[in-house]
């Protein structure tokens, strides 16, 4: 009898969490598609506050900014990090030292990276914009990239590697032709991921693009105007967002998965 | 080309790029702080610990205090809410926990922006609380909800919750239901097997989830800035001005690097923590 008004009240708990999870991001998307915008009254569904995204120059740039900054670091951060990666696993004995650094960029508080880059792009001259949003986003993103990697190289099967350089292949072809096919999934899934986190980074960005409004990202401009209080816009911005990040890391889940039969 | 040289090849890209924009700059803010401010915003450099000794002024220091009390109290509510859901979640049917736990996790994916704002539309004079307050017929003054400092602990616990679940999981997950039969076998009652033999395994899950939502939360401004309204200010919106606005990088630094030391020292703690427990956990097994 306990038994079963313990399971009842672990639904409770489920439900009472679940609900507190979802109930605030479901107004925001439910919102987003009322006709009158607010939240007073639904007027019937309309998707014409998407439409007005589409009329609105400052967010349009915006967006533009962003996928520049999220497709540069992306690629900059996947072959930075497939290389350290692998380079990490063949050598196995590593130092404590050096799984810290790798480690380090994903554990560090993101204001801390974002004022450490502020100082020293403004103490070296650097003149700030798009770029330095980059190669900033490259330092956490290829920490991600090589973890996701790793953990995609800890069940490989280093006998293909000898076989190949038995067969004649030099070490470039085979990292070429045998390690990066294999590991491909893993590093698609990591490219993924650090598509969404480019996308999704406001601090690092914020500090590190410079004076003015001609490098703002998209979460630049939405906390812009999320200061400024709510509008039907920042519904619909703020649902399109989401659902970008969301679909991306659904699917570098499922990529990393097929491939890793031990998780 | 050696066989030892190789990997170190592959390595040396990426090691390069974290050295020279996480380590050196990093390095530099420790250095900044230990600088004077220069009469126009910039930088003298002459040694002081000026700006080490003004942290622990009581004007600024009780920033710090304050700062870590949302922290702590953000904490502890999402390790209350966080462990309940990963008990429940390891308590229903086995093929049902991994979608369970994809759904707990799911809003941790999307921006930290949006997941705030979504608070925003929730707790604002116009919001929904409030017109659903109207509409249950409640007539009487509502109390501000946003722009104060429970909007920014409710923002911080629904920012961090899903974090709290997967820590708390992991270990809940992991416990051999025999030993807890055992002690039901032996005469404890559900609540006391719970107390005396699951909750002191499961403390390294909610000490990490305690930990990083602390951390998390402490040098966060994101949260502050946005619930807490404009007068509203932690630690991290401290340093953001000092950088951004009142341009005294000197003490910014100083402010950042007390920051620093506090996050490592917890970040330290807890991992001393956690690989004692798996030691012991090991010897267990074995």
């Amino acid at each position: 009898m306990a038994e079963r008004h313990i399971f009842r009240l672990m639904l409770l708990i489920l439900g009472v969490v679940f609900a507190f999870l979802y109930i605030p991001i479901s107004v925001l998307v439910g919102l987003s598609f009322n006709d009158g915008g607010l939240p007073t009254a639904w007027t019937g569904f309309s998707t014409r506050w998407y439409g007005a995204l589409l009329t609105n120059d400052d967010i349009l740039k915006a967006a533009g900014n962003t996928l520049v900054v999220a497709l540069f670091s992306t690629a900059l951060s996947t072959v930075l990090g497939t290389l350290l990666a692998i380079g990490v696993e063949i050598r196995r004995r590593n130092g404590k030292w050096l799984e810290t650094i790798i480690f380090a960029p994903m554990i560090i508080p993101d204001i801390v990276l974002a004022i450490a880059l502020l100082s020293f792009f403004s103490l070296l001259g650097v003149k700030m914009g798009l770029h330095t949003i980059i190669v900033s986003h490259v330092v956490f993103n290829l920490a991600f990239v090589c973890a996701v990697v790793r953990a995609r190289l800890k069940n490989f099967d280093w006998s293909i590697v000898e076989a190949s350089g038995d067969l004649g292949a030099s070490t470039f072809t085979t990292l070429r032709r045998v390690v990066v096919p294999v590991l491909m999934p893993a590093i698609i899934a990591g490219a993924l991921l650090a598509f969404t986190l480019s996308v999704d980074e406001f601090i690092i960005a914020f500090f590190t693009a410079g004076a003015g409004r001609s490098s703002i990202t998209l979460p630049m401009q939405i906390f812009a105007m999320i200061r400024f209080g709510v509008t039907p816009e920042i519904n619909a911005l703020a649902t399109l967002v989401m659902a970008v990040s969301v679909v991306a890391l659904a699917l570098s889940q499922r990529l990393n998965k097929g491939e890793l039969p031990g998780q | 080309m050696s066989a030892d040289r190789r990997p170190l090849l592959l390595m040396t890209p990426a090691m390069i790029w974290l050295f020279g924009l996480m380590v050196v700059p990093c390095a530099l803010i420790l250095v900044l702080a230990f600088f004077r401010r220069g009469l126009y915003g910039g930088i003298e450099y002459t040694w002081t610990l000026e700006n080490l000794a003004l942290v622990f002024d009581p004007l600024y220091f009780q920033i710090f205090l304050k700062s870590a009390g949302i922290a702590g109290l953000s904490a502890a509510i999402a390790c209350v809410l966080g462990y309940a859901a990963a008990y429940a979640i390891a308590a229903m049917p086995r093929r049902h926990q991994p979608m369970l736990l994809f759904f707990a996790v799911l809003p941790f994916w999307s921006n930290y922006l949006v997941r705030t704002y979504a608070w925003i539309v929730l707790l604002n004079r116009e919001g929904l609380i409030v017109n659903l307050a109207r509409w249950v017929g409640y007539e009487g003054e509502l109390p501000q909800m946003l722009y104060s400092e429970q909007a920014v602990v409710i923002g911080l616990v629904y920012n961090y919750l899903p974090f709290v679940i997967l820590s708390c999981y992991a270990p809940l997950s992991r416990l051999n239901p025999e030993v807890n039969e055992a002690s039901r076998d032996l005469g404890a009652s559900a609540w006391t097997t719970f107390r005396r033999v699951t909750l002191p395994m499961t403390v390294p899950g909610i000490a990490t989830g305690f930990v990083f939502v602390f951390v998390l939360s402490i040098g966060n401004f994101v949260t502050p800035a946005l619930l807490g309204g404009g007068q509203f200010q932690m630690i991290g919106n401290l340093v953001y001005a000092q950088f951004l606005t009142a341009n005294d990088w000197p003490f910014g630094a100083a402010l950042s690097m007390v920051l620093i030391a506090v996050m490592l020292g917890l970040l330290m703690g807890q991992a001393v923590m956690a690989d004692r427990a798996s030691g012991g956990k090991g010897a267990r097994d074995g």
